[in-house]
Formats: structure tokens, C-alpha cells, sequence
């Protein structure tokens, strides 16, 4: 019992390590991707390739003033901010990295995520009203809008593969997929039957789909439009209340690949030896993540109403037809 | 994990695990009463919808600690992550900034007459709590999903065709008052 309060602790204190760390190597990554794409170089002076410009940036932000405008509402303002990071943090609590590399095994480790990935939607909310501009508020109204769209299809994707595993224990998941990659959720070709081969993929694309959504990524980035809304819900926050939304922003891209690396892609399985499974599900992480980046400086945004369209219209009854018809599946095969 | 919540030495000390879990079972009930005072206190609206979903959130800590964790999650997921924010977003869309509204005759004598009532109304009932001979069930199921969802669909299926009846009903008249405002 004294160990087990400690390990989720320790945990914790080395989750809110990384979070500071990946916000800024992220950040690092996001700007020379951009960069490369563009035709540029991107941070080149601080440091060999600008590889101490996040430390200096990080720096900066801490030094700065926390500022509280005239005319917005004191609390909220204050509480957005640490709303934006305390879920993505807690939910990593329940992700398991490896075999028992995991902070606290929960039986009902899916509902869990979905349950603090909702609540994420409340700081854009709080920040953008508490801010009293209009620009944040219309951010907060999009934003809310998009999430509670984009929300019903991804859930509903979850569903299936809890239905093909028989648990919402991420690593009962994960444990389901073992045995070489053709065994993963994305490509279930051995296990069950052709029919199923062809609708996996589906699900695999509209989860991916949902969760850049849902992290409010390009070209789904509603909430920020920079060129419209300035920078919608955090116009308003100066040094680390900033400092904290970008923490959240890029630790919800992490819990994000987390999930579709074990839902689909076979969590710390190996494809082939070579390293310890811990190394497998961080390179698949970091691809993944490598993809939303490539993703957001390929495409423009998209319009608010195309986006709501493409959930209520396209991706909802899809993964409903998706749902029905794994159903029928599992019974018929 | 669950079978160390309820587990209670008969004199823990301050610094075991059993005072910890303690210590936030407690947390939970200051979230729900703080929760519930913003809620109804609060002049601005999303100030009262934050409260509203602070008081869920200690909510389903409660469940959590009547090893119910699947509750307690539904209740997050749709308490806090849809209906607290459905709330705030219709707010947001209806009234861009509450003044005072003016009070008169009757909300002078609202505030002592009600908590009057209300503190009869929780005298009451704690009496009839404290005074009732109460009959404890056997446990019937160990209270995971899978036995709940067989119980739906089984036992239960009347009460779970009708809940959805009345859901489909409310998704179609939410259909017809969004037509008739559109013309």
C-alpha cells in the first residue's frame, strides 16, 4: 500500500517533467517542420540548429508578468489556464507505456481518458468567456462546438474496438494485439475476417481524424484562426498562462497518439526486435505526432460550417454504419 | 484498490493511507458544497455553470468512493463534459452580459423564507433518515459494466426501451422548435 500511493506520485512529478520538456522540444520540432516546408530555416541562433531556443523561449515566459487585464473576470481568468493542463496530466496517469510500465492501472482506463479529455473543452470555454473580448468569446463558442461534434464519432469508434477486445482496459488492448504487427487493431487480417480487414481501416481514419479535432490542430484549428481571431482563446494570457495552454495544447497531441498507438496501432508491441517495447511505442508516438505536424503546415484551415458538415454529416453516420456493422460481424463470424 | 477504500483501521493515524483517503473523501465534500454555493450565489452565469460542474465533479468522487467507478465516469463524461458545457454554451449564445435584475416585493422575503424551508425541509428529513429501520439488500452483481449491461437488456429492457422512447421523443420535438424558429 505505501508504495502504491508513492508510484502514481513519482509518476506524476515525472509527467509534469516532461510535459515542460515536450511542450518545448514539440514546439521545437513544430517550427523546423515548418520551417523545412516552407523553404526556411527556421530558430537557427541559440544553440547548435536553435536546439536551446524552447529553453530560451521557456525562459522568457517565465520572467514575463502575469498580467490581469481590466474588465475580465478575475477567477476564471486565473483558473483557465490550469484547467487546460490538470487533465491532460492526469490522463496520463492511466496510459500504459509497457508491460507494467504505467502509473496506476484502472480497469476502466478508456472511459477514464474520454472522461478528462471532456473536460479539457472547459478551459477553452472559461478562458475565452473570462477573457470579456469578443474574439476569445467567439473562439470559446467555436471551439465548444467543434469538440462537442467531434466527440459523438470518436466515442463511437471507441466502441467498436471495445466491442473487438471485450475490455476498456488500455492494456488489455494493447495485450489483445500482441503477436506481430499484422495482429494490430489497424489491420486485423488473421484474427477475424475479411470484412472486418476492410472496416478497421475506416475506424482507424475517423479516430484520427476526430482526435486532431479534438486537440483543436490545424486544419481544425477553429479556436486559434490566427488570422481571424487573433489568437481566439488565449489573445488575452501573457507569460505562463500561455505558457501553460501551449503545455496542454502539445501534452493532449501526446495522450492523443497515445491512445491511437494502443487502440490501433499495437501500444509497445514490436514489429520486429531490435528494441525494448517502451523505445516501439515512443517512435510510434513521435510518427504519429510527426504526421499531425506535416498535417497542419500542408493544408489551410478549413471554415467553421465545413467543419461542423464534415462531423454531423460524414464522419457521425460513417462511424455509425462502422459500429453496426462490427456488431454484426462479431456475431455472424 | 477499491477493496483498500472501505478497508478502515479502527485508529488510523494522520499519516497512513486510510487518513488520506479520508482526506480526500472530505475534498470531495467541500467540492460539492462550494460547488453548489457558487452555483446559486453567483451574479454571472458561467460563474454559476463553473460551480455547477465543480459540484458534479466532487459528485462523482462520491460514486467513486461507493465503488461504483464506472458511474463516477459517466458522470463525468456526461455531467461535467456535456451538459455543464451544453448549458454554458446556450449562456454564451443568448446573453452577452447579465445586469442585476431588479428586485421586488417578493425576492426581499425569498431569501430568509427559503432558507426557513429549506432548513425544515433538511430537519425533516434527516429525522426520517436517522429515525427509519433501514433494510440492507444483499449485493446482487459485482456492479462492472458487464453485469449492468446484461441487467439492461435482460431484466431491465422495459425501462431501457422506454428511456430510449423518451430520449427519441425530445431529439424530435428539439427538431420541430428549431424548424418553426427558422422561418
Amino acid at each position: 500500500m505505501d508504495t502504491s500511493i508513492w508510484r502514481p506520485i513519482l509518476y506524476l512529478i515525472g509527467f509534469m517533467a516532461f510535459a515542460g520538456l515536450n511542450a518545448a522540444y514539440l514546439g521545437w520540432c513544430e517550427r523546423k517542420g515548418a520551417a523545412r516546408i516552407q523553404r526556411r530555416t527556421g530558430p537557427m541562433e541559440v544553440g547548435f540548429q536553435g536546439l536551446l531556443q524552447p529553453l530560451a523561449d521557456g525562459l522568457k515566459l517565465m520572467s514575463k508578468q502575469l498580467l490581469v487585464p481590466d474588465g475580465v473576470d478575475g477567477i476564471l481568468y486565473r483558473a483557465a489556464p490550469i484547467l487546460a493542463m490538470i487533465p491532460a496530466l492526469t490522463s496520463m496517469a492511466v496510459i500504459p507505456f509497457a508491460g507494467n510500465v504505467q502509473a496506476r492501472a484502472v480497469e476502466l482506463s478508456v472511459l477514464l481518458l474520454f472522461a478528462l479529455a471532456s473536460i479539457g473543452m472547459m478551459a477553452v470555454l472559461l478562458g475565452g468567456w473570462a477573457s470579456g473580448n469578443k474574439y476569445s468569446l467567439i473562439a470559446a463558442a467555436r471551439s465548444v462546438s467543434q469538440n462537442l461534434a467531434y466527440e459523438i464519432p470518436m466515442l463511437v469508434t471507441v466502441i467498436t474496438i471495445v466491442m473487438l477486445t471485450g475490455s476498456m482496459n488500455l492494456e488489455d488492448i494493447v495485450l489483445h494485439q500482441q503477436g506481430g504487427f499484422w495482429n494490430w487493431n489497424i489491420f486485423p487480417l488473421v484474427n477475424h475476417s475479411i470484412a472486418q480487414a476492410i472496416i478497421m481501416p475506416v475506424s482507424f481514419i475517423i479516430f484520427f481524424i476526430c482526435s486532431v479535432a479534438e486537440t483543436n490542430r490545424a486544419p481544425f484549428d477553429m479556436a486559434e484562426a490566427e488570422s481571424e481571431l487573433i489568437a481566439g482563446h488565449m489573445t488575452e494570457y501573457g507569460s505562463m498562462g500561455f505558457g501553460l495552454f501551449m503545455m496542454g495544447e502539445y501534452l493532449n497531441m501526446v495522450v492523443g497518439a497515445c491512445l491511437i498507438t494502443i487502440l490501433f496501432l499495437g501500444g509497445w508491441d514490436c514489429p520486429f526486435g531490435l528494441f525494448p517495447g517502451v523505445w516501439w511505442f515512443l517512435i510510434k508516438i513521435y510518427i504519429l505526432l510527426f504526421t499531425v505536424i506535416w498535417i497542419r503546415w500542408t493544408y489551410p484551415r478549413t471554415q467553421i460550417y465545413k467543419l461542423l458538415n464534415l462531423s454531423w454529416k460524414i464522419l457521425i453516420p460513417f462511424s455509425l454504419a462502422n459500429l453496426l456493422m462490427t456488431a454484426a460481424f462479431i456475431k455472424i463470424f | 484498490m477499491q477493496a483498500t477504500i472501505c478497508q478502515t483501521a479502527a485508529n488510523p493515524s494522520l499519516f497512513s493511507a486510510e487518513s488520506f483517503v479520508g482526506l480526500i473523501f472530505l475534498v470531495t465534500i467541500g467540492l460539492i458544497f462550494a460547488g453548489a454555493l457558487i452555483a446559486t450565489t453567483s451574479k454571472r452565469l458561467v460563474r454559476c455553470i463553473a460551480g455547477l460542474a465543480l459540484c458534479f465533479t466532487g459528485v462523482a468522487g462520491v460514486y467513486y468512493f461507493l465503488l461504483s467507478p464506472f458511474i463516477a465516469m459517466m458522470q463525468m463524461l456526461i455531467y461535467v463534459g456535456a451538459v455543464s458545457i451544453l448549458i454554458a454554451f446556450a449562456i454564451m449564445m443568448a446573453t452577452p452580459e447579465e445586469d442585476d435584475i431588479p428586485g421586488n416585493q417578493i425576492t426581499r422575503f425569498a431569501g430568509p423564507l427559503g432558507f426557513a424551508l429549506a432548513s425544515l425541509i433538511f430537519a425533516a428529513l434527516s429525522l426520517l433518515g436517522l429515525k427509519t429501520e433501514w433494510q440492507v439488500f444483499p449485493k446482487t452483481g459485482a456492479g462492472d459494466m458487464q453485469a449492468m449491461g446484461t441487467a439492461l437488456l435482460t431484466t431491465h429492457s422495459m425501462v431501457f426501451e422506454l428511456i430510449s422512447f423518451v430520449l427519441l421523443m425530445a431529439i424530435i420535438g428539439a427538431l420541430v422548435l428549431a424548424r418553426r424558429g427558422r422561418n
